[in-house]
């Protein structure tokens, strides 16, 4: 399995024609506390660069967009009932949704883990 | 995903103890006061009412005639007061069947509770109130007299128009001093508040297109650094927002815009002077570009109390502009409410204005064009915004304000509200990053940034230490286009010793965010509450208070 | 010039330490064509505090007060009695000039008030939630509507015939730029209303039915079974209430199943004030909370421990969400929203019972007398303080009749309906505890006359 990441702080854990998406641990800490979150419903469909989810913090609110183009498989219902799991596991149980990938060809271009990294310390 | 543009953080930090605790939690004058749930419950009340009329009993015949009645049958057992008398009532079946259970104080208590809230907020009556782009001018208590003279607050609106002439002569009288000030040509006076003001201007503009065939233009352009209902506005009158770029000097790029301008943008809306406290020098010629484009100009009048009677919007081009009474015109906040946002109009904009509005004839009496009127006398107006005509407690009051400074008062309320915010920008900008400060004056109100702080402190902690000086924060993190902004607006109506008092706390602040000093994380400790957990607030929302009987948790 | 406290050695100091010569200066950026060379021409030069009250004294002594007349007008602004306190209480300067509170250390008053605020609302409307207010009734009313679009994505409101016409004339003007459609006629002057021929209305494409409570005609009804046959359908039901006096006699429309209560909340502390500014409340059921509009006070702890409030859920607002904000509003009816509480709270449930009980004791004798002119007829037989007459000719110039004899007999329905269609004979009258005895009977006779 290999994780990619946007220049919109998600990431996106690539898994044969399924992936999953969320937001990175950077991200959760530029947000501050997230207090609401808005998945995707099953069965929705999700465009590259486009809006997919909402996340929100005391006084921010944040579209998450979808790293690639597909259908969404399911919605992670426990950050909608617990914001506070995207703070203290971004990259891990706190996920936003899975996929699956209308056309692979659309990973190319995004950034691998140190691409990430080097890009969060050039901001 | 945007990450944040403002970079406010919420940061709750450990308290320290102040003292040993009192028996009350009340710190001399310092009272704490429960919620009035709590203080008394659904059988008390304070206010005392007359016996009822006497009705007869039974069905049909409702002819008034004497004799009692037993109280505990009728269907407002419970309800009456002890000696009171039946009524056989109209109600079908709709009578409420179980009580409100809404708890009611008497006078003495009432007062109490209040008095003691009261207690716990800033006003302007206090101190400084320092908050950009919201004009927290002195609210002259003549405005409150005149407005409540019984000739103005008991008037219903919908009396016969020959019934309050003089009512109908203020909104006319303020509506024209409003269209003089501006150098416009007209003047809606209906918007409820600023934003609703917005939005009768925006509307106007949209009906103005569509009316000339321009219909298929959706898009308005908006500076980055717009007050967020700037862009709200827009998206609700179906419009797309772009933003405009701002130069390194704060203000709208012109050569940007006009790039930008073109077939498809109905118009551009523009805050002058801007929201970082800058006058817009391009004003004239963006709104010549904007018309030259087919497009109109909207400008937010917020921060007129910076050019009131020195300079008239309407001289640089606008199509149309609201006004906040509460802001410029000194009618009071009030905790939140309520505003007055009357818009002035071009008069290529006049046609569309909403209903209803005052006219007067010929000979010299007032009248309102509302509906029945308006298809013979102002058939391309967008509409109505409000029910009635607008707030007019608010406009006996803005009036009384404007014949109270007269023509070179208001002249000197805008050179002393400028003077007043350049004075603090200069006794500030050594020990406060001020963006622009180097490119000239500013107007009524300056911006600061955090930059230059210690690594971990911010804006909000600044804003935190200074309610501990006994002031209330300036605006911060707002506009977005500076990082950790503070937006300082003292207004004219603040002497030079409350600004030097000001300017010496944030002075001391200040210096203290540049060393990263551990105390100020604690800030406030004086205040009747402590940093309060927002998070908390926005995860587990309770908006109502409950007792626990209905299975929601208890307040305490 | 008393509200500005600078001196001019206070003047000449600070433009030394700012560096430039004079206020002129500091204007540099203003173009030259654009400053005005002196103050604006006509606008007097500045004037004393006797004077001015002298000019607005003037202009107030053109009009006739409601308190030195019999008075009987309602249509969506009604008189009570308001308990002498509440104006002094709200005059109180950390009330009269505070700000919203943003900084919540230093607001916990306002905080505090709102949230009772809100707690008496939601009791009121007999809903879950309500907001800390918005601008009047008729605002709320849109909101509402807009509201329903966003929760059922359907864009189809249905106005009932009872609503008041500048509500509708506000959904209609807002739902033209939003692309909404309206469903709406105007009320035919009979008892039934027009709940059954709603109902067979409402269809898949509904977003919500929007009804009036008493309804502008008086007439109230259950709304119960509109409720069902709108959620039958997935619309939601929206009540409008402009008496809430009315609520202490009648059931709340949250009881009958209303999904959105708005309303104006006027009628309590507030005062006629010639139709502004009022307070438009709004209640709604917990689950659409993120969908509600408006400023939103909750409940939280500070860093001690110790209870305490703060606007919450605010990123439904325009500085946040911007162009996605669930409405454009910044500003909400705050003196007005403490005035309302301040009444309510001096009330109780209890008190506003009585209140209630005594407007309806009071508009039965008022209608029961003036029925027995000749040539008048009730329209509607079940009504709170409000009824509608049919009277043998147009009602506007009955009306101008009788406020020159010094009555102000209600509001003409031909005022209301400019398209007549047999409105124009209708009457609405508005009956509070205000209005006395005599008062009646002063209008019965007056009535008379003009009628003969």
């Amino acid at each position: 399995m290999t994780r990619y990441f946007t220049e919109e702080h998600e990431w996106i854990d690539v898994d044969g024609d399924t992936a999953t998406v969320g937001i990175t641990d950077h991200a959760q800490g530029q947000l501050g506390d997230i207090v609401f979150v808005e998945v995707p419903q099953p069965g929705t469909s999700v465009a590259k660069g486009k809006e997919a989810a909402v996340v929100e913090s005391v006084k921010a609110a944040s579209d998450v967009y979808s790293p690639i183009s597909g259908t969404v498989t399911e919605g992670n219902a426990a950050i909608e009932d617990d914001p506070a799991l995207v703070n203290s596991d971004a990259e891990g149980a706190g996920w936003f949704f899975k996929l699956t990938i209308a056309d692979r060809g659309e990973l190319d271009g995004l950034m691998d883990e140190a691409a990430y990294r080097d890009f969060v310390a050039g901001l | 995903m945007t990450l944040n543009p403002s970079g406010w953080r919420p940061e709750m930090n450990a308290a320290e103890t102040t003292g040993p605790a009192t028996y009350t939690g009340n710190r001399a004058l310092m009272l704490e006061e429960p919620l009035i749930f709590e203080i008394a419950g659904p059988e008390t009340t304070g206010v005392d009412f007359e016996v009822l009329p006497e009705l007869a009993r039974g069905g049909g015949s409702h002819a008034v005639a004497g004799g009692g009645a037993d109280p505990s049958t009728t269907r407002f057992a419970g309800y009456l007061p002890p000696r009171g008398k039946l009524a056989e009532d109209r109600l079908g079946e709709l009578a409420r069947a179980a009580p409100i259970g809404l708890p009611g104080l008497s006078e003495p208590e009432a007062v109490r509770h209040y008095t003691r809230l009261s207690r716990q907020n800033y006003a302007i009556d206090l101190g400084l109130f320092p908050l950009g782009s919201c004009t927290m001018k002195h609210n002259p208590r003549l405005n409150e007299k005149i407005a409540r003279l019984p000739g103005f607050a008991d008037l219903h609106p919908l009396a016969p128009t020959d019934t309050v002439q003089g009512a109908l002569e203020v909104i006319h009288q303020l509506g024209h001093w409003l269209v003089a000030l501006t150098g416009m040509h007209s003047v809606a006076m209906s918007p409820k508040a600023g934003a609703h003001g917005e939005l009768c201007g925006v509307l106007a503009i949209r009906a103005a297109l569509e009316a000339k065939g321009q219909g298929h233009r959706k898009t308005i352009l908006v500076p980055e650094s717009a007050h967020g209902t700037n862009p709200a506005t827009a998206a609700f009158a179906g419009y797309a927002v772009e933003a405009i770029p701002a130069t390194t000097e704060g203000r709208v790029d012109l050569a940007a815009l006009e790039a930008r301008l073109g077939g498809d943008v109905a118009g551009v809306m523009i805050t002058n002077p801007n929201t970082c406290g800058l006058f817009e020098r391009d004003m004239k010629a963006i709104s010549d570009a904007a018309h030259a484009a087919g497009g109109f100009v909207y400008c937010d009048g917020a921060n007129f109390n910076a050019i009131v009677g020195r300079v008239r919007p309407g001289d640089l081009g606008i199509d149309a502009m609201h006004i906040n009474l509460h802001k410029t015109f000194s009618t009071p906040h009030g905790g939140g409410g309520p505003g007055s946002g009357p818009v002035v109009f071009s008069e290529a904009l006049a046609p569309f204005a909403p209903l209803p509005f005052v006219e007067r004839t010929a000979e010299g009496a007032f009248r309102l064009v509302e509906e029945e009127t308006v298809a013979h006398r102002h058939s391309d107006s967008f509409g109505r915004m409000t029910a009635f005509h607008g707030q007019m407690g608010m406009f006996t009051r803005a009036l009384a304000y404007i014949l109270s400074h007269g023509a070179d008062g208001l002249r000197q309320v805008s050179g002393d509200a400028v003077l007043n915010a350049n004075y603090l920008l200069r006794r500030l900008e050594d020990v406060l990053d001020a963006p622009f400060a180097a490119s000239g004056p500013c107007m009524h109100e300056a911006l600061f940034s955090d930059r230059g702080f210690a690594e971990g402190f911010s804006t909000l902690d600044v804003a935190k230490a200074l309610i501990d000086e006994g002031f209330h924060p300036m605006t911060v993190y707002f506009p977005l286009v500076v990082h950790g902004a503070m937006l300082v607006e003292p207004t004219e109506t603040e002497s030079k010793a409350a600004l030097d008092q000001f300017a010496g706390a944030l002075r001391a602040i200040a210096e203290r965010a540049r060393r990263g000093d551990p105390t100020l994380k604690s800030a406030p400790r004086a205040a009747p509450r402590r940093r309060l957990d927002e998070t908390r607030a926005a995860r587990l929302p309770r908006l109502t208070w409950s007792d626990g009987r209905d299975g929601g948790e208890p307040a305490r | 010039m008393r509200y500005l406290p600078l001196t001019d050695a206070d003047r000449s100091a600070m433009l030394d330490v700012i560096g430039v010569s004079s206020i002129e200066d500091l204007f540099a950026d203003v173009p030259e064509a654009a400053r005005l060379a002196g103050p604006i021409e006509g606008l007097p030069n500045h004037a004393s505090e006797m004077a001015v009250e002298r000019h607005m004294a003037g202009l107030a002594a053109k009009n006739l007060a409601a308190g030195s007349a019999p008075f009987f007008l309602g249509a969506g602004a009604y008189r009570h009695h308001v308990p002498a306190s509440v104006d002094h209480l709200i005059q109180r300067g950390e009330f009269l000039t505070s700000y919203t509170p943003y900084q919540p250390e230093i607001a916990q008053g306002t905080l505090q008030v709102l949230f009772e605020f809100q707690t008496q609302v939601a009791r009121l409307y007999g809903c879950e939630v309500a907001n800390a207010s918005m601008y009047d009734g008729s605002t709320a009313c849109w909101e509402a509507v807009s509201m329903a679009r966003r929760i059922t994505r359907r864009a189809k409101a249905l106005l009932s015939a009872g609503l008041h016409p500048h509500y509708v004339s506000v959904v209609r003007t807002m739902a033209h730029f939003t692309d909404d459609e309206v469903g709406y006629a105007p009320p035919v002057l009979d008892a039934a209303g027009d709940l059954d021929a709603l109902i067979a209305a409402i269809d898949e494409d509904t977003s919500c039915v929007v009804v009036q409570y008493p309804d502008i005609l008086g007439r109230i009804a259950d709304l119960a079974p509109l409720a069902e046959a709108a959620h039958a359908r997935g619309a939601l039901l929206v009540a409008v209430v402009t008496e809430p006096v009315a609520l202490g006699a009648i059931r709340s429309p949250g009881e009958m199943g209303a999904d959105i209560v708005v309303g104006e909340g006027q009628s309590l502390g507030v005062g006629l004030q010639f139709g502004g500014p009022y307070v438009g409340l709004f209640a709604t059921r917990e689950k659409f909370v993120r969908q509600m509009p408006g400023r939103l006070c909750g409940e939280t702890v500070d860093a001690e421990g110790k209870r305490g409030f703060v606007l919450t859920l605010s990123t439904r607002e325009q500085h946040i969400r911007r162009e996605k904000a669930t409405s454009n509003i910044c500003t909400n009816s705050g003196l007005c929203a403490l005035a309302f509480s301040i009444h309510m709270t001096l009330l109780g449930g209890i008190g506003l019972s009585r209140l209630a009980a005594l407007n309806h004791a009071a508009a039965c004798a008022a209608a029961e007398r003036l029925t027995r002119v000749p040539g008048v007829e009730l329209v509607t037989p079940l009504f709170f303080n409000e009824f509608t007459l049919r009277l043998p000719r147009e009602t506007r110039p009955v009306v101008r009749a009788l406020a020159d004899r010094g009555i102000l007999a209600g509001v003409s329905l031909g005022r209301l309906y400019p398209d007549g269609d047999g409105r124009e004979n209708g009457l609405v009258v508005a009956v509070t505890e205000t209005v006395t005895e005599e008062d009646v009977g002063a209008y019965a006779a007056a009535l008379e006359e003009v009628l003969a």
